[in-house]
């Protein structure tokens, strides 16, 4: 079924967001991803599924409504880009901790600083190694496409709850501005308040008479039982990195040399693919699509099948260091990045991959 | 002894005249001794249980010596971030419209790090209740200036006094909160007497009934001690609250029912 729509893939991310049932969305303007509150206010979701759209009045308070709506159950999610991200780290910490479920979408632009609104993927290491403090870990999605955009909405609330923990697609400006085809999936109700209250039992929904009152709070002063939080986090993530390792492999079978790309750098590689192999040279593309949990032991076994990997980012060098940890040190991984909102050319990489890995 | 108590015959629920609210959980508040946090969170608890919305209230305490508000009062609570209790609040209550909605907040809290989500909670109007305790001082860090600190006051960081040419002006942020057209009711009260105390509660129960309305804010700001911060005993503590805290901060409402009250 579904319904198919030409749209940027902010918007996707916005009309996605009504239909996955989302109780609310709390957002601060910021380029390159303003279409998403801009299209909610458009669409008016709080006059037909009763979707809380709200904006607020900074990136700090969009992530504490967060953790307000988060825990009481309620499907919450915000979206902003790499500075509003920056600001949003301490709510995402306490998220993390007191194990409350909610999206966050960072459509990543180029940094350091106020930076530039072009595209960028600089923010790989804040998203999967924390960005806040203490030792917590969020979901992360990286979408390749405006389809992706859409259907990771839904996956993300789904692991988010799954968990009880925060996920992040983190997507880049290209792709949030960009127009393409989307398949859009059927809308799917809210969740009703009795609902809620029966899947999540750990909500804070009001206390009643038959359980004790419910505290969410990321705050334990005594080490033993802070120790325990963090044991239990602990475990959770393990059981993350068992069940839910996504990736895509692209003529892998036949490969001696790889390609590793995220997001809008796979979509280039998928070009120096056709490119390299016109030139003889048989190449094909590792994609991780969850960026938490890392396709690490995927990664291990093509590090035994191919001559070289070459790590296509578009940033200094970050999920190459994940990528070089998952391969050990038998073959040759080298990176190529551009920065500051400059997207690599298929012809480049290709250059690229000749003067690291082939020649060098 | 104690069975012997026990059994006194006057122990009959016909002749009791004031028994602990089932709303505070039974076990010892974190406050210091003679610390006004305790009777504001008793009375809040009160305020709850007689209006019987226990199953449909939710409260957020703060970061600041009522951290811990969660573990005492037996409704479900979220623990904020240091000064974002009332952008919980402006979620939970858009998003649970029929339940009663309340932040606890220091001075600290509200009035410093946390200004901008408190000005803008109340100026959008959100139908909550945010209770203020404003002691002017950071109690839980050990006595650091406050943004109400007052001028002249000494504190760990202002140890030779507040010299506001140096550390700014003590901020009333409760006279600058009651301009804003989000704001329905705004009170300032005390509970250092049992009148003050009852009169405080009054002015709760007014808070959490004006939730029905739907109408902005409701703001009790509660001037209290910190005899700990303020290095004094409790008694003294009280007296220096009356002699210098009311005449900077003057008891009594703002706002009632929108209208701003005039200064006699
Ligand atoms: C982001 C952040 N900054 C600083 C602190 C440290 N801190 C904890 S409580 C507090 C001040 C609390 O003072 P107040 O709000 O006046 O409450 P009181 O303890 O006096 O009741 C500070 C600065 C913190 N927990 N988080
Ligand atoms: S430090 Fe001050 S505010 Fe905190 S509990 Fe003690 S007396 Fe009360």
């Amino acid at each position: 079924m579904g319904e198919l729509r030409l749209m940027k893939g902010n918007e996707a991310v916005a009309e996605a967001a009504i239909r996955a049932g989302c109780d609310g969305y709390f957002g601060y303007p910021i380029t390159p991803q303003s279409e998403i509150l801009e299209y909610l206010m458009m669409a008016k979701p709080y006059e037909t599924t009763g979707m809380v759209v709200l904006q607020a009045e900074s990136e700090v308070a969009s992530i504490n409504m967060l953790y307000g709506g988060g825990g009481t159950g309620k499907m919450v999610m915000t979206s902003s880009s790499s500075p509003g991200i920056s600001l949003m780290q301490e709510g995402i910490t306490y998220m993390a901790g007191a194990e409350l479920p909610a999206l966050l979408v960072n459509v990543v632009r180029g940094g350091p600083g106020l930076g530039t609104i072009q595209p960028s993927q600089a923010d790989y290491f804040q998203a999967v190694k924390g960005g806040g403090h203490g030792d917590y870990k969020l979901i992360v999605l990286a979408p390749a496409s405006v389809q992706e955009m859409c259907d990771f909405v839904k996956l993300g609330f789904d692991l988010a709850f799954k968990y009880r923990n925060p996920a992040m697609i983190l997507s880049d400006g290209a792709i949030g501005q960009m127009m393409e085809k989307v398949n859009l999936f059927d809308p799917i109700p809210r969740r009703t308040n009795e609902e809620l209250i029966s899947q999540c039992p750990w909500a804070a929904t009001g206390k009643k008479k038959e359980r004790d009152h419910i505290i969410i709070t990321s705050l334990d002063l005594d080490p033993a039982g802070q120790e325990k939080v963090n044991l239990k986090l602990q475990a959770k993530y393990k059981q993350m990195e068992e069940n839910e390792v996504r990736f895509e492999e692209i003529q892998c079978d036949d490969a001696e040399y790889l390609f590793v790309a995220f997001g809008l750098s796979a979509r280039i590689c998928q070009k120096s693919i056709e490119l390299a192999r016109e030139k003889g040279i048989k190449i094909g593309l590792f994609r991780p699509i969850t960026l938490y949990p890392f396709p690490t032991k995927q990664i291990a076994a093509l590090a035994k099948k191919v001559k070289g990997m070459l790590v296509v980012e578009m940033n200094a060098g970050q999920m190459i260091e994940d990528v070089r940890l998952s391969a050990g040190n038998q073959i040759k991984i080298e990176h190529y990045g551009r920065f500051g909102g400059i997207i690599p050319t298929p012809d480049e990489v290709v250059r690229a991959l000749e003067q690291k890995i082939i020649g060098g | 002894m104690e069975e012997a108590f026990a059994k006194l015959d006057i122990r009959k629920p016909e002749n009791i005249v004031y028994k602990r609210t089932d709303l505070l959980v039974d076990r010892p508040l974190s406050y210091c001794p003679g610390c006004g946090h305790g009777v504001a969170n008793r009375i809040l608890m009160e305020t709850i249980e007689e209006m019987g919305i226990q199953d449909k209230t939710i409260g957020i305490s703060p970061v600041g010596c009522s951290v811990l508000a969660y573990d005492f009062m037996n409704i479900d609570m979220l623990g904020a971030a240091h000064g974002r209790a009332p952008a919980l609040a402006t979620a939970i209550k858009r998003l649970w419209p029929d339940h009663f909605v309340f932040t606890y907040q220091g001075d600290g809290d509200l009035a410093a790090i946390g200004t901008a989500e408190t000005i803008h909670a109340c100026n959008r109007g959100e139908n909550i209740t945010i209770i203020f305790i404003n002691n002017a001082i950071y109690g839980m860090t050990g006595g650091q200036m406050a943004p109400t600190t007052l001028e002249g006051m000494r504190t760990a960081t202002c140890p030779y006094g507040r010299d506001v040419k140096i550390m700014g002006n003590p901020l009333k942020i409760t006279e600058l909160i009651s301009q804003l057209p989000g704001t329905y009711f705004v009170t300032r009260q005390s509970v250092h007497t049992p009148v003050n105390a009852r009169r405080a509660k009054k002015a709760i129960r007014m808070a959490m009934e004006n939730q029905k309305l739907n109408k902005g804010v409701s703001f009790v700001e509660i001037v209290s001690n910190c005899n700990s911060g303020w290095k004094m005993t409790p008694n003294q503590a009280n007296k220096w609250m009356e002699e210098n805290m009311f005449p900077f901060y003057p008891l009594g409402d703002l706002k009632v029912d929108g209208k701003l009250v005039e200064k006699k």
